[in-house]
């Protein structure tokens, strides 16, 4: 899923302070899974709001929806009647959510999130990044670690001479992927996988060529 | 494949090369760049020119190893993956051809987090391992790297590649260096050695899979000028193993410069009489160049061989 953080509070208070009214619309797809915008963080992210404003004098008024998923036109029409007339909207969604709302209505619409990378949780409260989107998958030749994103170099013939104890040579934090990629080659017999020396990646896959487009001509509705 | 190389005649000719490093300047002066050339001109065969070592900005590898040709040695262009997609990196490899210069090194470079600009973007469109595979394809082939054939004058540069012993998995550095010798490498220089026993072990490894005649192998080594420099590299630099031995020793030692240059000079002598399978030494005496020509000379590695 699309893991997403919550921009510093104080950072979303300076994109509206000129605003009266502002709508804050979470989103209940991933950043709800992570954390970031779902139902509850848009009320607290609200009530913050308001607390914050009232402090200084210059009162906010709110309201706030929770989108089933913002990145689907579907569930934004909804949002008609909620935005009418706020004179802001804070999307609590990752940036494809902004963007739809943003496209949507002619309104002044704003991030409250970073999103930051496709991953999953490792335990409750951690995320990791897993693949960096490059629309040509080698999972099947690396022991299903992707190197792309997560070796610091996205090196396809690895490991770098920065590989030591584990680690990557950013940090100790760090896992190195070549490491995982060869201890699991090697428990699955095929280390000698790792001999063939892998061609140039061909990037036009991946946004390199710049934004992509699927379909799926068989369920297009006319 | 035979290039206009010096190195790659020497080596060829089976001589014991003594390759030495210089670091460009955070600065547009090439003054001390010509300093150290002129200076080690006589001790080494051909020196590298580092490409942004440590992802911090310098004059740029191949404007320095213009500088350096003119002093008289002949340089090795070090060019990383890190900072230049496929397009640059071409761009500059026939720049560089054409300004005369004839060895390449292919690295992966540092990551840019370690240097002056780690907000970078970073590029590492390939990796060295494709890069050497796609140098050797422009002069063996004769075709960009994109399959396209260079029509005439393509650079037909003697190729390098680094490896590095103490890095891990430690079993699997041997058979990544075969295939970067497979790729196209045909000189291979390794991260500084303070650990012999490991440095052995893995030579051991290349003899056994015949590497050492498949490219030649020069060793790296560092002198160290105070056991904090020795501390450093041990715990600070990735990929690096130093012995708490040697760290001692310096901080026992009287005058800790000397006894860093001795402790460099041993370890050449020991590498070139006791390892089968090394053709050279790669000196990486970092801001201590002047010392190269000390340790070449203790080393009975001076004069250096010429060749026509
Ligand atoms: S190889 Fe590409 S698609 Fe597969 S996990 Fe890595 S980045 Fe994602
Ligand atoms: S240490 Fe490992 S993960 Fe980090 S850049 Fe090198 S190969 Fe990639």
């Amino acid at each position: 899923m699309i893991i997403a953080q919550q921009k510093p509070v104080k950072d979303i208070a300076a994109m509206i302070a000129d605003c009266k009214k502002v709508a804050f619309i979470g989103c209940a797809g991933c950043v709800a899974v992570c954390l970031a915008g779902g139902e509850k963080e848009t009320e607290i992210l609200a009530s913050a709001m308001r607390i914050m404003r009232r402090l200084e004098g210059n009162p906010l008024e709110t309201v706030t929806y929770l989108a089933t998923r913002q990145c689907d036109p579907e569930y934004v029409v909804a949002l008609d009647e909620v935005v009418k007339d706020v004179d802001a909207i804070v999307s609590l969604a990752c940036g494809v959510g902004v963007q739809y709302l943003a496209e949507r209505f002619d309104k002044w619409v704003v991030p409250a999130l970073d999103t930051k990378f496709i991953g999953g949780s490792v335990v409750h409260g951690i995320w990791e990044e897993k693949c960096g989107l490059c629309g040509d998958c080698v999972l099947h030749k690396t022991g299903g670690i992707c190197p792309i994103i997560r070796c610091s170099k996205s090196i396809l013939n690895g490991p770098c001479g920065g590989s030591q104890y584990g680690k990557c040579e950013v940090s100790k934090d760090v896992d190195c992927a070549w490491q995982l990629i060869y201890d699991r080659m090697k428990k699955l017999g095929k280390l000698d996988k790792l001999l063939e020396i892998q061609p140039f990646k061909d990037w036009s896959k991946s946004r390199d060529v710049g934004p992509r487009r699927a379909t799926r001509e068989d369920v297009i509705i006319e | 494949m035979q290039t206009e190389s010096k190195l790659q005649k020497l080596l060829d000719s089976g001589h014991f090369v003594v390759t030495a490093e210089i670091g460009p300047p955070k600065h547009a002066s090439a003054h001390g760049v010509r300093h150290h050339a002129e200076m080690m001109r006589d001790y080494v065969d051909a020196t590298n020119i580092t490409d942004c070592q440590t992802a911090i900005v310098r004059i740029s590898s191949i404007a320095t190893a213009v500088h350096v040709k003119d002093c008289g040695i002949e340089p090795i262009v070090q060019m990383t993956c890190r900072d230049r997609n496929r397009i640059a990196i071409q761009a500059d490899l026939l720049g560089a051809y054409s300004l005369g210069l004839r060895n390449l090194l292919c690295l992966s470079g540092d990551h840019q987090k370690f240097g002056n600009h780690p907000t970078a973007k970073n590029v590492y469109d390939i990796d060295s391992i494709q890069l050497i595979n796609a140098v050797r394809k422009m002069r063996d082939e004769k075709v960009f790297f994109c399959g396209e054939p260079i029509k005439e004058h393509e650079p037909r540069f003697f190729i390098g590649a680094v490896a590095n012993p103490f890095a891990d998995p430690f079993e699997f550095r041997v058979a990544r260096l075969e295939k970067k010798i497979e790729a196209g490498a045909q000189f291979i220089q390794t991260q500084c050695i303070f650990d012999m026993e490991r440095f052995e072990r893995f030579m051991e490894m290349v003899r056994e899979r015949g590497l050492h005649e498949r490219a030649h192998i020069l060793a790296g080594v560092t002198p160290l000028k105070s056991w904090r420099a020795a501390k450093y590299m041990q715990t600070s630099v990735s990929g690096m193993i130093v012995p708490e031995e040697l760290v001692q020793r310096l901080k026992n030692a009287e005058d800790p410069k000397k006894e860093g240059v001795d402790i460099c000079v041993e370890q050449i002598k020991y590498i070139k009489e006791n390892i089968k399978g090394v053709h050279g030494v790669h000196i990486m005496a970092i801001a201590w160049e002047e010392i190269v020509p000390e340790i070449v000379q203790r080393c009975g590695l001076y004069p250096r061989p010429k060749v026509e």
